[in-house]
């Protein structure tokens, strides 16, 4: 299903947050508000530079109370693909930019009894925008961020002078971290736990909380991982009968993209389930990099999610 | 489209209503071809043709004023119809946002929305309201903010809540439904409402459809059409006033049946909320009796041929069966087998 529309925004400012992170602050180019939201959204900003056009995810960090404008923070990755380098090279203030509706995927629950909030480095963005929400709310909740360096803790300080006992920082160049078994192990019934920082960091928090007995509904993630590299492979698509070629750092959306497809798409992480694709045929093997297919789904091997998976083979055909 | 509201209808006995020509042409009618069969029929609620009843995404009709009235009476008379858990307050002022804002937009003649930060004021003029309000204080309004604002609209509206991949209908102001019930759904989650409905899981219908609702965007609403029929001009046939209106089938005879028989269509559109995530559904009831569907030939000669290969399961889901042969007779002079184009269209 086509996306009606996206929103028109123009950089109004940007901050370097730490050594690696610069904060965007992005208006409506016509002026006036921009749309509502909630904490825990993300945009998917697309970005056209030259031959290439990036399409990605980043979370809304401001305050779901000011809708002037929206604010996203980048962090420079010198080996990604291009899409963070682009933001911090070659973005100015008056940049014009085309940012999707925000979309939550990563929402906090309203029946949770209490809320607890951990982060690492860049995974404090959606954090950010869902403690302004609730600190407009009557539920409890308390942050555990943790960063590497002192000159890496700004939005931790800025935090912690708003909201005093509620955040803990935790420097892990200075040797401390999470104790999540403790953690996890003396938190009321109904508290729901929310992650966002490196796999690492999810991996261990949700066992934690799983050995500690959580039920699986109170556990909550975002990643957004970006597509790995690969080898290039032929895409070929059965309905529309056309054949697309995939290279090697371009994801196969990426490369429908490219040839004019409107393939559906959302969260561009292998999370949201809406760029499933069946396959037709393969003589090769298929590379699941999402979090969407069921193991059933893999083995039969008629799944693929574009997004982040590609094919290890000379030729695949899509139903598309 | 200039609206000329009909105030005296009234939907119980003595029912009082009838559709202009005009309100006919733009009825929603639902079959594009001679069969039904469920399926995933959701497209995004894009604005369609200047005065067809997709023009705008929330539709006022010549109706308007007397579907509002009805919701009051049922209000008034019934109980539990407005039913809203204590997690929902967010999405509540969701709803009155998307509901005034796009009024007021697209029927500027007869809404008005004045906003000043959190200050708010609405004036609906076919109601005869103008009130002020603090958006995001419940207690400036009369009712809680969907109750409020759910009375000054046409159809039914259901609030549903997303976590735990999957959707809880927590919230809604039905008093136009088709033989279901708030009361009993309230707190159900997507596989579970839909519980009585025949042969759409079997199809795998559900499962595609809610994996489509759970990913429904801000700005992309969507939408559908679903249908029955329904003896007399009746929007309130809730299972609770089933003795009110159950009765109505015995009553159907060849000479009247052009009249009672009402082909009742549902446009069911879905926006999904923004400070609160969850997602409301609308269920826009449209009736229209046998007698006036004919005045549409090719409505007339395709609602014949769909109501007699009709699947048996769903003549007994929809309520049918007492009366279909009987509007099947009647219908058939007006099918003179010749063949219909496909598409909705009157034409």
């Amino acid at each position: 299903m086509k996306t009606v529309d996206s929103i028109e925004v123009v950089v109004a400012a940007i901050e370097d947050v730490t050594p690696l992170i610069k904060r965007f602050t992005l208006r409506k180019i016509s002026g006036g508000l921009l749309p509502p939201f909630s904490g825990g959204c993300h945009v998917t900003v697309v970005m056209r530079g030259g031959e290439r056009t990036f399409r990605n995810p980043y979370s809304l960090l401001g305050s779901p109370r000011n809708l002037d404008s929206y604010e996203i923070a980048v962090r420079r990755d010198d080996q990604g693909r291009g899409g963070s380098l682009f933001m911090h090279q070659l973005v100015t203030v008056g940049t014009r930019l085309e940012i999707s509706h925000p979309i939550n995927l990563f929402p906090l629950s309203k029946l949770a009894r209490k809320q607890i909030l951990i982060a690492g480095g860049v995974g404090i963005t959606p954090v950010l925008a869902m403690i302004d929400d609730l600190s407009a709310g009557p539920i409890d909740w308390e942050l555990h961020y943790s960063f590497r360096g002192t000159e890496h803790a700004c939005f931790g300080t800025w935090l912690s002078k708003r909201h005093g006992d509620r955040v803990r920082l935790y420097d892990t160049a200075a040797g401390q971290r999470i104790d999540f078994a403790t953690l996890v192990g003396q938190q009321p019934l109904g508290t729901h736990l929310y992650v966002c920082g490196p796999s690492q960091m999810t991996v261990e928090a949700f066992e934690s909380a799983r050995a500690a007995g959580w039920p699986e509904s109170h556990l909550h993630t975002e990643q957004f991982a970006p597509p790995p590299v690969g080898v290039a492979f032929e895409v070929h698509l059965a309905k529309s009968e056309q054949t697309v070629q995939v290279s090697a750092e371009q994801s196969l959306l990426e490369a429908l993209e490219a040839a004019g497809i409107d393939a559906p798409y959302l969260c561009r992480s292998g999370a949201c389930g809406r760029c499933e694709l069946n396959v037709v045929e393969l003589d090769g093997e298929l590379i699941h990099n999402d979090h969407w297919l069921t193991a059933e789904d893999r083995i039969s091997g008629r799944k693929i999610m574009p997004c982040v998976s590609r094919a290890k083979c000379k030729r695949l055909v899509l139903d598309w | 489209m200039e609206t000329a509201f009909k105030p005296d209808e009234s939907f119980r006995a003595p029912f009082h209503y009838g559709n202009s020509p005009a309100a006919i042409r733009r009825f929603p009618f639902p079959f594009d071809q001679d069969t039904f069969m469920y399926s995933v029929n959701v497209e995004p609620h894009l604005p369609g043709p200047g005065g067809s009843c997709y023009e705008f995404p929330i539709d006022i009709d010549e109706h308007y004023v007397a579907e509002c009235r009805e919701r009051e009476i049922a209000l008034a008379t019934t109980t539990h119809r407005y039913l809203a858990l204590p997690h929902m307050m967010a999405a509540q002022w969701d709803v009155l946002e998307l509901i005034t804002s796009h009024l007021s937009r697209d029927y500027p003649e007869h809404f008005e929305l004045q906003r000043d930060g959190n200050r708010w004021r609405w004036i609906n003029r076919p109601l005869g309201r103008d009130d002020t309000f603090t958006f995001g204080d419940p207690a400036t309004l009369p009712q809680e903010p969907l109750e409020y604002i759910t009375r000054q609209t046409q159809g039914d509206w259901c609030v549903l809540d997303q976590r735990n991949g999957n959707l809880w209908l927590d919230a809604g102001m039905v008093t136009t439904q088709a033989d279901w019930s708030l009361n009993f759904d309230l707190g159900m989650n997507f596989r579970e409402w839909h519980g009585p409905v025949p042969l759409a899981p079997e199809l795998g219908v559900f499962d595609r459809a809610l994996k489509l609702l759970m990913n429904l965007q801000l700005g992309n609403p969507v939408r559908r059409l679903n249908w029955t029929m329904t003896i007399n001009p009746r929007f309130d046939t809730s299972p609770e006033q089933y003795p009110v209106w159950g009765p109505d089938r015995a009553g159907v005879t060849l000479d009247n049946v052009g009249d009672l028989a009402h082909l009742r269509v549902e446009l069911q559109a879905l926006w999904r909320l923004p400070r609160s995530n969850a997602i409301v559904f609308s269920i826009r009831g449209f009736l229209m009796s046998l007698r006036e569907m004919v005045t549409i030939p090719k409505w007339g000669r395709r609602m014949h041929r769909v109501l007699r290969d009709l699947h048996p399961a769903l003549v007994a889901y929809k309520g049918l069966g007492r009366y279909r042969d009987t509007a099947l007779a009647w219908l058939a002079d007006y099918d003179d087998g010749t063949a219909t184009p496909p598409g909705t269209q009157p034409e």
